[in-house]
């Protein structure tokens, strides 16, 4: 057993209204740069929809994650010979307009423009080129709330068996939010497919980063990674992803897109897992297997064996109390109400989502709808979105367990319902769902109520025992790029610099108080 | 003092030299350095047409024709000999080999010129390095290419000397005992060729070509997984 900590997620996508503070607080923080203004390192997907970038999930056409070949696990996209004979022009790698054309609006022509009949116009410039752009044909969330028409939505990869025809009228249509991260997984292909080495997974918090200084731009990160989570800046020529905002996570912050989250569905905590099974449970034969083996590489925090462990390995002590008091623990382990996100790439994600309900209020108030014993609240399998596209999202298509977590979901309604409104406690449907009157207490709270202190329980990187000389790192920033955080600084430089002016409309905006 | 400043001793006994030192030294300070700048700058993410085909040609040809001058110029005439090649069969092999390759290249090369000219996503993307080191390396290129016309004249007469001259004069250089004389003789075409080559060194610090460095091949050993660790800061 070789013990080690992850810093983990769950989102709730029962309560995620899809305001997108999470993208645009990430985004204001991390990819407001020249080369980066199409990546957004967070982003939220109405599903059903092809995503961002278009069609991420279907991996024969972007061979991303891995597979089983002879038993033994390899990247989809081939080996490390097949990456080399390759390296010259990488055959899976997305286009700029799978993700978008980023744009901005020339919006000094407001101000600027000489006194017309009709009001002057905004053109949208491309921040690629500067060049005004006729038309905008894509963006990072084209699809949000359903937008477009069914036949291109439904090339979602999720709705693979099931009637799609019936879904595509009004009264059966469905829609949920998926926000997106990088999952910083346990087996990353990303990591996997740097011919530099550059990716790697940090040993104390396993959080993945990219070596800016390692990466050579090879790109077969971008295309091997399955999310589609690591992203090419274009103008420096390296490879960026999502840091999980370790400068703040390291202080003991949440994320900054968990912090902002509006809803308050985002949890961030410690996991322990066992290292040396990664390969192992990784390998499992059947797709629809992979959720229950990802279970199993969890450790309990509370087991004596594993405490001993973590502390032979040098886990501190507050990351082994942090891990006792986890959220994701609960949601995952104890609950079961939390999935990965397609298991079936093989990476161990460690981004989980707890699944939506979604009753029809008024199918409900006409009693057309399968209730349970409290005569009130929605069977799990009347639900408006088919089991089936959930379990197609986060359990390679096995339903049992979704339903499981949708039932203890409701269960924990029921059990409120009977309490608040009929002034009586009636545990029936709790017994039916398996759980208990003190688990659904606590569910209530972490899911209903969601404190600041519950969802985010981090502890601080203990970076006084790693450094010699804590002074002479005062004054160092953290994430900046190129020279300019390294002791030696030299204004003046033969090599390439990096520019960092994004193409700015020509007219510049008058001052405001003019 | 006439010879030592003459163009030719300039050119092809002492511009080597600057060359070699700004490429060897160059490339360790900017690796030291400035290594964030230090990428393949791919645009592929900006345009995927025809890159498959062009790239694939460009590079193909450029590593072959790079280790097709290394051998062809600093192999040990013993080595020749104990194959049994004669140096009008070298010849011969340099010719349509190195001819094929450059061929290939400069249709690649071509391809990449017009694809970093026109299309408005890469070229807004391009630095000017980027354009001008393409430029010479297809320029370089297409002296070369010109040389193997005047090397085939020199086959038809059954005279491989000019080929000899020229490892000769590349051994010297790397031998630190200079003979710019031996190049003195050669056409035009292979002086100029030899001095587009040479500056090519000069200049490959200063622009991407530094990614030539850093080909992984390292990848095929590693294991698939880096995890790293900040505990080897307290030993250190």
């Amino acid at each position: 057993m070789k013990v080690r900590a992850q810093f983990a997620f769950v989102f709730n996508m029962d309560k995620c209204i899809g305001c997108h503070t999470c993208s645009v607080t990430c985004k204001n923080t991390w990819t407001n740069r020249k080369g980066v203004e199409y990546v957004w390192f967070n982003n939220v997907e109405s599903k059903p929809g092809i995503g961002y970038p278009k069609q991420w999930e279907n991996q024969e056409m972007w061979k991303g994650g891995w597979e089983l070949r002879n038993g033994k696990l390899e990247l989809k996209s081939g080996g490390r010979a097949a990456k080399l004979l390759n390296i010259f022009a990488n055959p899976d790698l997305p286009q700029i307009d799978d993700y978008y054309e980023p744009f901005t609006y020339n919006y000094a022509r407001l101000q600027n423009a000489p006194l017309s009949e009709a009001a002057p116009t905004a053109r949208p410039l491309s921040m690629l080129t500067g060049d005004p752009m006729e038309k905008i044909t894509w963006g990072p969330n084209w699809e949000d709330d359903l937008a477009g028409e069914f036949a291109k939505r439904s090339v979602d990869k999720n709705l693979e068996n099931i009637q799609k025809e019936m879904l595509g009228q009004f009264e059966n249509s469905f829609n949920l939010y998926l926000p997106r991260i990088c999952n910083h997984c346990m087996n990353p292909a990303c990591v996997a497919a740097c011919p530099s080495g550059s990716l790697y997974k940090r040993e104390e918090d396993g959080i993945v980063l990219v070596d800016q200084d390692k990466c050579r731009g090879w790109r077969f990160c971008q295309s091997a990674c399955p999310y589609k989570k690591v992203y090419y800046n274009w103008e420096s020529g390296k490879a960026e992803k999502c840091i999980a905002c370790y400068p703040r996570v390291e202080s003991g912050m949440p994320t900054v897109c968990s912090e902002s989250c509006v809803g308050r569905i985002r949890y961030n905590g410690i996991m322990l897992y066992d290292a040396d099974r990664i390969e192992e449970l990784a390998s499992i034969g059947n797709e629809q297997d992979l959720y229950e083996a990802h279970c199993k590489i969890f450790l309990d925090p509370n087991d004596p064996a594993v405490i001993a462990a973590a502390r032979a390995e040098g886990i501190n002590e507050d990351w082994i109390v942090a891990a006792q008091k986890s959220p994701i623990w609960k949601m995952v382990i104890d609950w079961k109400i939390a999935f990965p996100l397609h298991p079936e790439y093989r990476t161990l994600p460690m981004v989980w989502y707890v699944p939506p309900l979604s009753p029809v209020l008024s199918q409900i108030d006409q009693g057309k709808l399968p209730v349970g014993p409290d005569g009130a609240i929605p069977l799990a399998s009347a639900m408006r979105t088919p089991t089936k596209y959930l379990a197609n999202l986060m359990t390679a298509g096995k339903e049992e367990p979704i339903r499981v977590a949708l039932n203890r979901m409701i269960a924990m309604r029921s059990y409120y319902r009977s309490l608040n409104v009929e002034g009586m406690v009636d545990t029936r449907a709790l017994e039916a769902a398996g759980i208990t009157e003190e688990q659904v207490k606590e569910m209530y709270r972490y899911l209903a109520i969601a404190n600041y202190e519950d969802r985010f329980v981090i502890p601080t990187s203990h970076q006084e025992e790693r450094m010699d000389d804590a002074y002479g790192f005062q004054g160092q920033n953290g994430f900046t790029f190129g020279n300019d955080s390294s002791l030696g600084i030299s204004k003046i430089t033969l090599f390439p610099r990096r520019r960092k002016e994004t193409p700015e409309p020509a007219e510049l905006a008058p001052p405001a108080d003019r | 003092m006439n010879e030592i400043f003459g163009w030719n001793n300039l050119i092809f006994g002492i511009y080597p030299y600057i060359c070699l030192s700004v490429f060897v030294i160059g490339s360790w300070i900017r690796f030291d350095r400035e290594q964030y700048g230090w990428t393949s700058a791919s645009s592929q993410l900006l345009s995927n047409a025809n890159m498959r085909l062009a790239s694939n040609l460009f590079h193909i040809g450029v590593i072959g024709i790079f280790f097709g001058h290394l051998i062809g110029l600093l192999a040990p005439y013993a080595v020749w000999e104990a194959i049994g090649l004669s140096s009008l069969g070298k010849q011969d092999i340099a010719m349509y080999g190195g001819g094929f390759l450059g061929l290939l290249c400069m249709i690649g090369g071509l391809m990449l010129l017009i694809r970093r000219l026109t299309n408005r996503r890469v070229s807004a993307a391009s630095r000017t390095s980027d354009t001008f080191i393409l430029i010479w390396v297809l320029v370089t290129l297409g002296f070369g290419l010109a040389t193997t016309f005047t090397t085939a004249h020199h086959a038809a007469q059954g005279s491989a000397d000019t080929m000899m001259a020229m490892a000769q004069w590349a051994k010297s250089i790397v031998l630190f005992d200079p003979k710019p004389e031996l190049v003195a003789s050669a056409e035009m075409v292979f002086q100029i060729h030899l001095f587009f080559g040479l500056t090519l060194f000069l200049l490959f610090p200063f622009t991407r070509l530094v990614h030539v460095w850093s080909f992984p091949i390292g990848y095929l050993a590693r294991s698939y997984q880096i995890v790293r660790t900040k505990r080897n800061l307290v030993a250190r």
